[in-house]
């Protein structure tokens, strides 16, 4: 196996559930060694397909090659050069984190000692502790350690920060950090767009099966055109769409709800601008941010829809 | 760091983990422990003492006094059987009718004696046997067959020799059906898995690691129960220890491969427990746990005979009471065999892993 082959291939990747179409013809290419992260909101085919790639669920039609195997071909290769957290497992209770580590640890061919990989998910702690007794994030670790235990070349994390808390979050962020520091693929899925631009070197942003856009997060945010989005409210008379796109620095305005956002590239120019034309109106601001452009507005900029709006 | 491809420690090996992990899911469920282990004791002690032996019943019977009452209730209490109590006419009917003594023996006149008893009731009967024969044998009645009383009070005829073995086949299916079934579709349920489908475990051991956990727990389960029986109720242990094992071993075995039948398919323990529930309930029934299984229609013996706990239940008792041989019980051996076989082969055919 060459290490020229990339991690993991999908071509015309189709998936059907009755009338639903869960994948809808997707393509996908990840590179050795790379994080790349699938983004979508809620029911987007993001775990169909991750799935379907771990070989737990049959595509109807398309092609995926992982490591440069077939799960037709070698299912038991695949198995043990993979390392994956599902969505919703729930790991024995009863069992303490060290027996846990260390039965997943008797599955593998090529394995790493158990004492290791649980000093790696800073779980030495809790090493007696039983399952049923971890918090939120510590479960996660675990999950973790049970992928990394098997030292796999490729990762399939689904959710893995879903309902933690920041702090939580942030450790898991590090400990993915170091996977990816030691020269192994992550193929992780993920509703937060911090995460993405914070640990992928690629994002695929998928939506009703297929994916609309991918890239580099700096190169989708590129596709919006700018890079600052400044909102605001008013108290007072509005505002007409084409007055604030004639103001210096914008480049889009979107209106909803007498909420105003405008795509901005040059924000000095732009905000002493606005607040000159709201001055000559007799009308105030009643809310004013601004922040740098994320994946949420490239989201939004393409489908119309917040990611969380599902 | 990687560990290197040398020979692998036995406790590294899948098997044995995952049939630890089977273990600690047991021993760390404080109830699945009462019910496999200290139930089916409470039940033996409790049904034991409930059916125990009793010595042979004195009948209570009163000598109303009249005529020569003396003479009579003298004859009478030579007998061990009676007890005899001398009442007057005033208070006789009332003792008769609360029950107090069964029978009333009223001396009228010269050579005539009346009894009063209820003839419904099996004791007053029994009692009025016994004065009648007392009375007529003391006024010369000569028996013309001479008869000699052997009394056979034997170990391995009472009850309690009927019921352990049947509480111990009772027991083997249901901690075998529930140990093995319950555990795969929790697991299931809890997409654990789909989990370990993930990895490249071997799915026999998996499933070998049920089997395997079981059978250890079953040689404590069997040690407790009979050795309970034994020393507790004197039931016999005729047969040899190795071919009880082995018996038990197969029955375990089989109603592991149907507990594992019914877990092939369903996603919640509340589908799981209902198949568990209609596949059992039939055979406590029918295969003679508490009572014999003889007491069933002819017609439904073929039936009742190829239900697997009716094949061990009889085959426990051949060889607890009756001491027979291995060898010497080809159905209840084959017909668990047939069961074990069958069922495994389709569990794992129609087995939902994913
Ligand atoms: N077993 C199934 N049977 C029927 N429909 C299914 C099944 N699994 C998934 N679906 C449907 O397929 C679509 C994609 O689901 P999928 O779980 O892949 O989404 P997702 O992107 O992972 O969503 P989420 O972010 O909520 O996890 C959804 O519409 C879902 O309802
Ligand atoms: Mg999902």
């Amino acid at each position: 196996m060459s290490t020229t082959t990339p991690a993991l291939s999908i071509r015309g990747l189709v998936k059907r559930y009755g009338n639903i179409v869960a994948v809808d013809g997707l393509d996908l290419e990840v590179a050795r060694g790379e994080c790349f992260g699938l983004l979508g909101p809620n029911g987007a085919g993001k775990t169909t397909t991750i799935e379907i790639c771990e070989g737990l669920n049959n595509p109807d039609d398309g092609e995926v090659v992982v490591l440069g195997m077939r799960h037709r071909d070698n299912p038991l290769g695949i198995r043990a050069a993979i390392g994956i957290s599902l969505q919703e497992t729930q790991l024995t209770e009863k069992l303490t984190v060290e027996e846990t580590v260390r039965l997943f640890h008797s599955f593998y061919p090529r394995r790493r000692p158990v004492d290791e990989v649980i000093a790696a998910v800073q779980l030495d702690e809790k090493r007696t502790a039983r399952v049923g007794q971890l918090s939120g994030g510590q479960k996660q670790r675990l999950a973790l350690a049970c992928a990394l235990v098997g030292d796999p070349d490729l990762f399939f994390l689904d959710e893995p920060t879903t309902g933690l808390d920041p702090q939580s979050r942030r450790q898991l962020w590090d400990l993915i950090g170091r996977f990816k520091a030691e020269g192994r693929t992550v193929v992780i899925t993920t509703h937060y767009m911090d995460e993405a631009e914070h640990l992928c070197d690629r994002v695929a942003i998928v939506d009703h099966g297929k994916i609309i856009a991918q890239g580099t997060p700096r190169q989708l945010i590129s596709l919006l055109g700018t890079e600052h989005v400044v909102e605001f409210r008013l108290d007072g008379l509005a505002l007409g769409e084409t007055e604030l796109a004639a103001l210096p620095g914008v480049t889009g305005v979107q209106v909803k709800d007498g909420r105003y956002q405008l795509d901005v590239t040059m924000i000095h120019q732009t905000i002493p601008a606005l607040l000159a034309l709201l001055h000559g109106r007799d009308s105030a601001l009643s809310e004013l941010t601004t922040h740098t452009a994320t994946l949420e507005d490239v989201f939004v900029h393409l489908t119309g829809r917040h990611l969380r709006d599902g | 760091m990687v560990e290197k491809g040398a020979p692998r420690p036995w406790r590294d090996r899948a098997i044995v983990q995952l049939t630890l992990a089977r273990y600690r899911e047991f021993y760390r469920e404080p109830e699945a422990m009462f019910w496999t282990f200290i139930f089916p004791l409470l039940m033996a002690a409790g049904l034991g003492l409930a059916f125990r032996s009793k010595p042979p019943e004195v009948a209570k019977i009163g000598v109303v006094r009249t005529g020569s009452y003396a003479a009579v209730a003298a004859g009478l209490r030579a007998e061990t059987l009676l007890d005899v109590r001398e009442v007057d006419d005033s208070v006789a009917s009332r003792l008769l009718r609360t029950g107090k003594v069964a029978l009333l023996v009223v001396p009228s006149g010269e050579a005539r004696i009346e009894y009063r008893f209820d003839d419904t009731r099996p004791e007053a009967v029994a009692a009025r046997r016994v004065v009648d024969d007392v009375l007529q044998r003391s006024a010369g009645r000569r028996d013309p067959v001479p008869v000699i009383n052997a009394f056979v009070r034997e170990r391995g005829s009472r009850y309690i020799d009927f019921l352990i073995p049947g509480l111990l086949g009772m027991n083997l299916m249901a901690s075998s059906m529930w140990g093995i079934g319950f555990s795969v579709v929790d697991q299931r349920r809890k997409k654990l898995l789909r989990r370990f489908v993930a990895t490249p475990m071997s799915r026999a051991e998996y499933l070998a690691s049920f089997v395997l956990a079981r059978l250890t727990l079953l040689v404590v389960e069997i040690g407790f129960l009979v050795s309970f029986g034994v020393l507790a109720f004197g039931v016999p242990l005729r047969g040899s220890i190795v071919g009880l094992v082995a018996l038990c071993l197969l029955g375990s075995m089989a109603f592991g491969g149907l507990g594992l039948l019914i877990a092939a398919r369903p996603r919640t323990v509340e589908a799981a427990s209902g198949l568990m529930n209609v596949t059992m309930l039939p055979m406590w029934v029918f295969s003679g746990v508490f009572f014999s299984s003889g007491n069933f229609p002819d017609a439904m013996q073929p039936f009742i005979k190829a239900l697997p706990l009716t094949a061990l239940n009889d085959g426990l008792r051949a060889i607890m009471l009756e001491g027979a041989g291995v060898t010497q019980l080809p159905l209840a051996f084959g017909v668990l065999s047939a069961w074990l076989v069958i069922c495994f082969a389709l569990a794992v055919k129609i087995f939902r892993w994913k």
